[in-house]
This record gives C-alpha cells, structure tokens and sequence, in this order.
C-alpha cells in the first residue's frame, strides 16, 4: 500500500496574504492605464462622455478602432493605417541589418581581438548613450545631402514602367532612396545609431561561447569567414533573437528620428501619426485612446510571446552580459 | 610579433563599416553640433561665422533655460528614486516563492514595450483633472468615486507639481527596468548566504539590510546611471503628455532643444543646448563605460 504523503497543513500566514495584497496593489497601477485604453476604445460614440470614462462599455464597440485606423474624411483627419505600414517598411530591414552588423562586430570583437580593440569597443559604446539632439541638426543636413546625390535613383525607379495594378510599386520603393524625409533615410539613421547595442548584445552573447571550438576551425584551416558562417552563426539563434526583439521595439516606439527626419504625414511612422491624432481637437478622445492602443499592440503582442528574450536584451542593455 | 594574416584584414574589413559610420554619425556629428554652439547660425541660412561662448552666455540667461534645468534636476531625483524604491520593492515582493510570479513579472515590465509616446497619450487623459465645466476626470474621478477626496490634484497642469505628475507616467514605464535588475541581482546571491545568517539568528529584515542590500549596491549602481541617462534625455514623454506646461513647468533641455533648432530656426543656439545635455550625460556615462569594459577584461 502506498502511504499517503501527510503534508502539514500550513497555515495562511498573515505574511503571506501582505504580500498578495501588495501585489495586487501594484498590479491595479500598472494595469490601469491600459484597462482604460481598453474599455475606452471599445466604447460606442454615444457612450463617450467624460464624466463616465470609468464605466464598462455597453457591449463591444469597434468603431473607434476603425475610426482611428482609417480616419474620417467628414472630421478631416487621417488615421493610423498608413503610418502603420511606414513603421513596419522601416522596423524590419533597420532591425534585419543593424542584427547582422552587430553579430559581425560581436564576433570580430570577442574572438578577434586586437591591440586596440577594448578602447574602440568603448568608443562604439557611446555611441548608444549620448543624446540624440546632439547629432539631430547634422543628421538633417547630412540626409539632405545624401539625398541630393540618390535623387537621379528615386527619379528613374518612379519612372520605371511597370504594369498595371502595380502603380503603387515604384512609389514604395522609391520610399527606400535614402534621403531626408524618406524611409530609407530612418533605417539609416536607425541602423547607424542600433550598431553600438546590437554589438553589445552580440559581443557578450559570443565571449560566452568557448574560444577552443574557433581554435579548433582554425586548425582545420577554416577561415575568418568561415568560422563565423559554418561554427558561430549556427550558434547565434539566441542571440539574434534577443536583438532583433530589442531593436524591432527600441525602432518602432522611436519618435524623435521619426518626427525630425519626416515631415510628411504620408511617411511619418506611427508613433509620430498617433502623437499628431492625439494632439488634434478634432479627434475624440476614444479614437485617440484606440488608436494608442493600435500602436502599442505590436510591441506588446511580441512582448507579451517572445517576454523572456526581451527580459535579457533588457539586462544587455545594463552592460552586463 | 603578430603577422598581418587574410584572417587579419578580414577581421578588419567586416567591422569598418560600423567603426566609420559611427566616426562620422556620432563624433563627426557631435563635432559638428560643437562647432556650430560657437557661430551665428541663428537663422535658416547657415552663418559660420564664430561668435564664442556667446550662444552659452545667452541661454543660460534666458529664463527658460534656467526652468529646464530645474525641471530636469527635479525630474531626475524624483524619477530615479521612485524607480528605485518601486523596482526594489516589487523585486523582493517576487523574490518570497510565491505563485504566478512569471504573470506578476509580465504584468510589471509591460509599459517596458511600449512606445513613451503611448504612455503620454494615456497618461495624459489618465491626470487630466478637469475643469468646472466637465467635472473631475481621470484618476480625480476615481479618487471622488472611492472618496479620497483629498488626493485629488491638478497633476500637470499645477505649475508647482507638473514635473512630479509626469515622473508618475515615467515610473509607470521603467519601474519594471530596475525590478528586472534588482529581481536578477537577488537571484543571483547564493541561498546557502542566508541560510548562514539564519542559522546565526538574523531576522529577515536583518538578512536584507546587512546582507542582500549590499550585495546589490553594484546594481543600483548600474541602474541609477541607466535611468539617470534616460532622465536627462527624456523628450517622447514631454511631447506626448503635457508639452512645456504653464509657464514651462514641465519643460525640458530636450523640448527646448527641438523648439528652438527646428521650429525656431536658431540652429547654433539649439546646438548649444544639445552640447550642454551631451556633456551632462556625458560626465555620467563616460565612467561607467570604461569601468566597466576595464573590470570585464581584468575578470
């Protein structure tokens, strides 16, 4: 017969039920905020007024959402759809090529190191801390310029024939001609200034990885390259996962490149079309609601999936590896 | 002696990319803003001519400049310690073995995701105060609901407290930073360390302030600097929540900076003061960098 386990019955120590509670209190401050952008977007516009804005929607209502992606014409404002596909071109190729550059730059600076090679990893990790404004006015005219000299490009990719229904096509992709005021011009700015952290992360990520394993390569007569693409690469999963999270967030949520770098709202990224929603009189207050919840979502989506990867670029961040 | 092997320019040729976009982008640029603090530039047509300190001279007598720097010191000192004591106590909230603590530490590290742009939009609503037409709002309201009446405030829109107001939204988002760091730092203090000092008869108040908060001053350390350059900086939040405020009582160096270069035109006054945050973030991060790739490479 199998004896039962007797567990002493512990009982609820007055300590234990402290604790719960003060969680629970820090829990209320930190959902708040978004139980209010929840309940406030799924109000109907009857239902909106300010007095009740604690109150429960009356059922499930979407037209804020609705409003605030697609806009209204009759009110004379423009929602946050097409900031959302600017945001998305931009986010993905800057996370792709500032994760590259960065495993690169890990790699040279963890296992190839040369006399030199601490201080101008110092030197690069600066770079992630200063404030932008101090590069802003130069950036400007920098873009400007480079703009000047990518001009012929945009003009012979607009006008490059294509067939119908595609109309749209050279104008997106002219969008990628680096310049001022275009998206190719943020993922420049976002790839140059992502370069000392994604290094960081990745330099870190490969010191941990034992040097016998690139010795051994080496004595096979593999080469630099080699090494990186047939040993290290293949080892790099996690750290890619951790950088890409953490870039993907850090570009989607910037608005000071976005609001400096666009001055048209046809390329303006998200974060700086909900700023203008939320700034307009004209748009009421739950469609603004809705439509921060439309640009959080998703950062917070992969947050929410992908949070213990997030945690550690968090940590990165800190220096520590 | 080291022969310049293949292996060896290689190396070399796969980080000059970066090396040289970084000389330029962030030295060549910060000696360019530098540069232009000391000329005429103070219209769209770019004027080179050197002038000294005499944009510093100017801003530093400009009232409103004088306001920033109070506000930021105001901001940093209540934004530091707030993140500080919120993220230390949510750490050792999570750190007693209790359940769902994955849930609890997602539910504290969300606002991390989100843009500061988000966080000013809801905060905005959330500590607007309201008037005498429309009523209490936001949180005013919730406090009349469950009469605590008396912490009711005009938030942001009191010049006297406006800067506080918005350390509240700023704290809502990165509390959970320092709750990371502090929760990792106490997971890594070995159990056997506080077994020993039960065993020697200290209570668990005298564990924490003789043992594990001294084992964690390194990290308070690292987090004071993190937040701190954050708190120099902050500009997303400022846009979003309030703008400059009553009598620019919460304005910022960066609100300041942004107004003045490209809504004003005044590009070497603007780039005086994107010299002087530089320089500030720069007394505080400068240290930690090298100190901290110095004791990595010495371990």
């Amino acid at each position: 017969m199998m004896t039962a386990r007797v567990s002493p019955r512990k009982p609820i120590r007055l300590q234990q039920l402290l604790i719960y509670l003060a969680l629970l209190i820090a829990c209320a401050f930190f959902l708040l905020p978004l139980y209010l952008l929840l309940i406030t977007g799924l109000k109907s516009f009857e239902e909106v007024r300010l007095a009740t804005m604690w109150s429960w929607p009356t059922g499930l209502h979407f037209k804020s959402f609705v409003e605030a992606w697609f806009g209204s014409e009759a009110k004379g404002f423009l929602g946050l759809s097409g900031s959302f596909f600017n945001s998305l071109y931009l986010t993905v190729p800057a996370t792709l090529i500032s994760a590259l550059l960065g495993s690169l730059n890990g790699y040279v600076l963890s296992k190839w190191k040369f006399r030199g090679s601490n201080g101008l990893f110092m030197a690069l990790l600066f770079g992630m801390f200063i404030p932008y404004q101090s590069i802003l006015i130069p950036l400007v005219k920098v873009l400007q310029g480079v703009g000047q000299v990518t001009a012929p490009l945009s003009t012979a990719i607009l006008a490059m024939p294509v067939p119908d229904g595609l109309g749209w096509f050279p104008s997106w992709l002219a969008g990628f001609v680096p310049a001022y005021g275009t998206i190719g011009g943020l993922i420049l700015a976002h790839v140059v200034y992502g370069i000392p952290i994604t290094t960081l992360i990745f330099r870190n990520y490969y010191a941990a990885i034992p040097t016998e394993l690139i010795e051994a390569a080496k004595i096979d007569g593999a080469s630099l390259l080699g090494i990186y693409r047939r040993v290290l690469f293949p080892l790099s999963m996690p750290g890619f996962v951790v950088v890409l999270i953490w870039q993907y967030t850090s570009i989607w949520n910037d608005f000071l490149f976005g609001v400096t770098v666009t001055s048209r709202p046809a390329v303006q990224p998200m974060t700086v079309a909900l700023n203008n929603l939320a700034g307009s009189y004209i748009v009421e207050w739950n469609v603004q609601m809705a439509g921060a919840l439309l640009a959080a979502l998703p950062t917070l989506l992969v947050f929410i999936v992908l949070g213990r990867f997030f945690m550690r670029g968090l940590l990165a961040g800190s220096l520590k590896g | 002696m080291r022969r310049l092997t293949w292996d060896r320019i290689t190396s070399i040729a796969l980080i000059a990319p970066s090396v040289i976009a970084i000389l330029l982008f962030v030295y060549g640029f910060i000696a360019f803003t530098g540069f232009a603090s000391f000329t005429r530039w103070n219209t769209l047509i770019p004027d080179f001519t050197l002038v000294g300190l005499s944009n510093y001279w100017k801003l530093f007598a400009t009232p409103r400049f004088q306001i920033d720097l109070r506000n930021t010191a105001t901001f940093t000192v209540l934004f530091l310690a707030a993140c500080l004591v919120v993220g230390f106590m949510l750490a050792v909230l999570l750190d007693q073995r209790i359940k769902g603590e994955g849930v609890f530490r997602t539910i504290f590290l969300f606002p991390m995701a989100l843009s500061f742009i988000v966080t000013g939009v809801v905060w905005r609503w959330l500590l607007a105060p309201g008037t005498a037409e429309t009523g209490s709002l936001g949180v005013n309201l919730l406090f009349e609901k469950v009469g605590l009446d008396f912490l009711k405030s005009g938030w942001y829109t009191d010049p006297r407290i406006g800067i506080g107001a918005v350390v509240i939204a700023a704290t809502w988002q990165m509390a959970g930073y320092t709750m990371a760091l502090y929760l990792a730092g106490l997971r890594s203090i070995p159990d056997e360390m506080r077994e020993a000092a039960r065993v020697d008869g200290a209570s668990e108040l005298q564990i924490y302030r003789y043992i594990l908060i001294p084992f964690l001053h390194p990290i308070t350390l690292s987090a004071l600097i993190i937040l701190g350059h954050i708190s120099l900086k902050i500009y997303d939040l400022i846009v979003s929540m309030t703008g400059p405020g009553p009598g620019f009582s919460t304005d910022v160096p960066a609100y300041f900076m942004w107004d003045t270069t490209f809504r004003g035109n005044q590009f070497a006054q603007g780039a005086g003061i994107a010299t002087i945050m530089l320089l500030v973030v720069a007394i505080l991060i400068v240290p930690y960098v090298v100190y901290t790739v110095r004791t990595e490479v010495q371990r």
